[in-house]
C-alpha cells in the first residue's frame, strides 16, 4: 500500500517537472495571477531545460570533488598513520559547514574571478561535513570482530579497505552523499549570483523584477530536483544496504 | 610444533604477558585458560603475529615467525575467534574461500574446498553455499567459521574463545565435533577459553594463566591431581574434582575380564558415564560392548571408585 503511494508520487513528481521544464507556456494560466503590471508569467529569458542541466552539472561536479575529497580525508584518518588529524580535519569540515557559502562566494571571487569556480569551491566546502562524518561513522561501525578476523586470515590492510571496510560502511557512506547533494541543490542556486548558469537565475530574474511568479517555478523546479535526487539515492542506498547483509 | 621462548609483550609499562614459554606438539589440542586480563588471547595473538612480542621468539616447525611476512604467515595458519567474525556481506561460500582466494588457488579448486568443508560440517552444500550469515543459526554461523579458517588446509588452527556465543547444548556439540575434527584432520590447534570445564574436556595439554604468567602447564590429568599451588589449586579445587578426573578416564583403561548383566557400555566412553550408569542402576558391574570375537569384559565399580579420589 505505502509502496504503491510512493511509486505514484515518485511518477507525479517527474510528470510535473517534465512538463516544468519541455512546455513552461502550459502553466501560464497557473502563474498569472502571481504576477503584477502585466509582467511575463513563465520565465522567458532562457530555456528551462538548459538551466537546469547545468544546475544538475554544476551540483554533480561539486558532489564528485566533495565525495572524493571527503571520503579521502575520512579513510585517511581512521587508518592508525592518519588518527593524529581526525580533530584537525573535523574542524576543517565543520568549518566549511558553518561558513555560509554566501561569504564564501564573496571571498572566493576576488580570488578566482567570477563563474562556475567560486561557486564550485562554495558547494564542495558546504557539502563536505556530512560525508566525511558519515565516512568515519560508517568505517568505524564495521564490527570489530570481523576486522579481527580480517586480519587473523591475512588479508592487507588496502584489502581490508576495500573488500571489507567500504563495502560495510557504504550504506552509511551513501547516506551522507544523498544529504550533501540534496543539500547543494538547493545551495547552488546562489551561483547565479556570481554567474554561474544555474536555476538561481530564475529566481533571482523574479526577486530583481519582483516577479514572484519566477521565483515559484525556479523554486518548484528546483524542490521537485532535490525530491527526486533523494527518493533515487535512497533506493541506490537500499540495495547497498542489503548487499552489506544488513537486512534479510 | 610451535615452540613459544620466553615471550613478554608490555603494553606501556604493564605486562601483559610475561616470559611465557612453551611447546605445544604437532598434531594435539594445547588450551590456554584463564581470566580475562590474564595474558591467554595475547599469548594466542602473538602466534599469528597479530600481536608482536615485546621480548623472546616463537618458532614453528624450528622457523621464528619474525622472519615471516605478517600476511603470507596468517594465511598459513587457521583463525576463529568468538562471534565467528564472519563477512556480511559475503556468502556462506564466498566466506569460506577467504584465504584460498587470498593465495590463489584455482575458481575449480576454491569451490571443490567449499563444497568439502560444508559436507564435512553436515551443511548441504546446495542450501547453505549462497546463504548469508544473517541468515544462519548461531550453531551455523560458528562451524561456517571453523570451516573458513581451515578452508586453506592449515597445519595449526587458532581459536579464541571460538564457543563462547554459543547455547550449552550447542557448545557441548561444537566441543565433541572439534574432537572429531582434530582427530580427523590430525592438525595442531591452541585454543583459548575462560572455561576450564572445556579446556580439561578439550586439552591434550592446558595452560593456566593469570595476570600474564604461566602458572602451570600440564596434561588434565595432571592438573586435577597435582594442581599447582595457589590459583591453579583455587581454579580445579571445586566438589567435583573426582567426577572432573573421571570423566577424563575412559572404561577401556579399567577393563578387567568378566561379564555383567544389562546393557553394555562402549569402550571409549568415560569413566564419569560409566559411573553414573552404575549409580542408576544400582549395580557394581557394568559389560563391556565386546568387539567380535574378543572375550568379555567389564568394569567395576570399586575399580572406577579407585580412580576417583587422591592419590596415594
Amino acid at each position: 500500500m505505502n509502496r504503491h503511494v510512493g511509486s505514484i508520487a515518485r511518477v507525479l513528481a517527474i510528470a510535473l517537472l517534465a512538463a516544468l521544464l519541455l512546455a513552461p507556456q502550459a502553466f501560464a494560466p497557473v502563474f498569472s495571477p502571481f504576477t503584477e503590471n502585466g509582467a511575463p508569467p513563465v520565465y522567458n529569458q532562457g530555456s528551462l531545460l538548459d538551466l537546469t542541466i547545468s544546475h544538475l552539472e554544476l551540483v554533480a561536479i561539486a558532489s564528485l570533488i566533495g565525495i572524493v575529497l571527503a571520503l579521502a580525508m575520512g579513510i585517511f584518518v581512521t587508518r592508525p598513520a592518519g588518527q593524529e588529524f581526525l580533530p584537525l580535519s573535523r574542524s576543517i569540515a565543520n568549518i566549511g559547514q558553518t561558513f555560509p557559502p554566501v561569504a564564501v562566494l564573496a571571498l572566493a571571487v576576488p580570488a578566482v574571478g567570477f563563474g562556475v569556480t567560486p561557486t564550485l569551491i562554495a558547494l564542495v566546502l558546504y557539502g563536505l561535513l556530512p560525508i566525511f562524518e558519515n565516512t568515519i561513522t560508517g568505517l568505524n561501525e564495521v564490527p570489530a570482530a570481523v576486522l579481527d578476523a580480517a586480519r587473523g586470515m591475512g588479508l592487507s590492510p588496502a584489502q581490508r579497505l576495500w573488500r571489507v571496510e567500504l563495502p560495510l560502511a557504504l550504506p552509511v557512506i551513501l547516506a551522507g552523499i544523498r544529504l550533501s547533494v540534496v543539500i547543494n541543490l538547493g545551495t547552488a542556486t546562489i551561483g547565479s549570483t556570481v554567474a554561474a548558469k544555474g536555476l538561481g537565475e530564475v529566481i533571482i530574474a523574479g526577486l530583481q523584477s519582483s516577479n514572484t511568479a519566477f521565483v515559484l517555478q525556479g523554486g518548484l523546479i528546483v524542490g521537485l530536483l532535490a525530491v527526486l535526487v533523494y527518493d533515487a539515492l535512497g533506493a541506490v542506498e537500499r540495495l547497498a544496504a542489503r548487499r552489506a547483509g544488513r537486512s534479510a | 610444533m610451535i615452540e613459544v621462548d620466553h615471550i613478554s609483550r608490555y603494553f606501556g609499562t604493564v605486562a601483559a604477558v610475561d616470559d611465557v614459554s612453551l611447546e605445544v606438539e604437532r598434531g594435539s589440542i594445547t588450551v590456554l585458560v584463564g581470566t580475562s586480563g590474564s595474558g591467554k588471547s595475547t599469548v594466542l595473538r602473538m602466534i599469528n603475529r597479530l600481536i608482536e612480542p615485546s621480548s623472546g621468539a616463537i618458532r614453528i616447525d624450528g622457523r621464528d615467525t619474525a622472519g615471516v611476512p605478517q600476511e603470507e604467515l596468517r594465511r598459513g595458519i587457521g583463525y576463529a575467534i568468538q562471534g565467528h567474525g564472519l563477512f556480511p556481506h559475503w556468502s556462506v561460500a564466498r566466506n569460506i574461500a577467504t584465504v584460498p582466494s587470498l593465495l590463489g588457488w584455482e575458481k575449480a579448486r576454491i569451490a571443490r574446498r567449499v563444497t568439502e568443508l560444508l559436507e564435512l560440517f553436515e551443511l548441504d552444500p546446495a542450501l547453505y553455499a549462497s546463504k548469508f550469515p544473517h541468515q544462519l543459526s548461531g550453531g551455523q554461523q560458528q562451524r561456517i567459521g571453523v570451516a573458513r579458517a581451515l578452508a586453506a588446509e592449515p597445519a595449526i588452527l587458532l581459536m579464541d574463545e571460538p564457543f563462547g556465543a554459543l547455547d550449552p547444548i550447542i557448545r557441548a556439540k561444537a566441543q565433541d565435533d572439534l574432537l572429531a575434527l582434530q582427530k580427523r584432520l590430525g592438525i595442531t590447534i591452541v585454543l583459548v577459553t575462560h572455561d576450564m570445564e572445556e579446556a580439561l574436556r578439550l586439552g591434550d595439554k592446558i595452560a593456566v594463566m593469570d595476570s600474564g604468567r604461566l602458572l602451570q602447564y600440564a596434561s588434565p590429568q595432571e592438573i586435577l591431581l597435582r594442581p599447582a599451588p595457589g590459583f591453579v589449586e583455587r581454579l580445579i579445587g571445586g566438589p567435583d574434582r573426582p567426577l572432573r578426573l573421571l570423566s577424563l578416564g575412559k572404561v577401556a583403561d579399567l577393563a578387567e575380564p568378566g561379564s555383567a548383566a544389562g546393557e553394555p557400555i562402549a569402550a571409549d566412553a568415560s569413566l564419569r558415564d560409566a559411573l553414573a550408569i552404575l549409580l542408576w542402576r544400582r549395580a557394581d558391574s557394568l559389560s563391556l560392548a565386546a568387539a567380535d570375537g574378543q572375550p568379555p569384559e567389564r568394569v567395576t565399580l570399586s575399580a572406577i571408585l579407585q580412580q576417583a579420589g587422591r592419590p596415594a
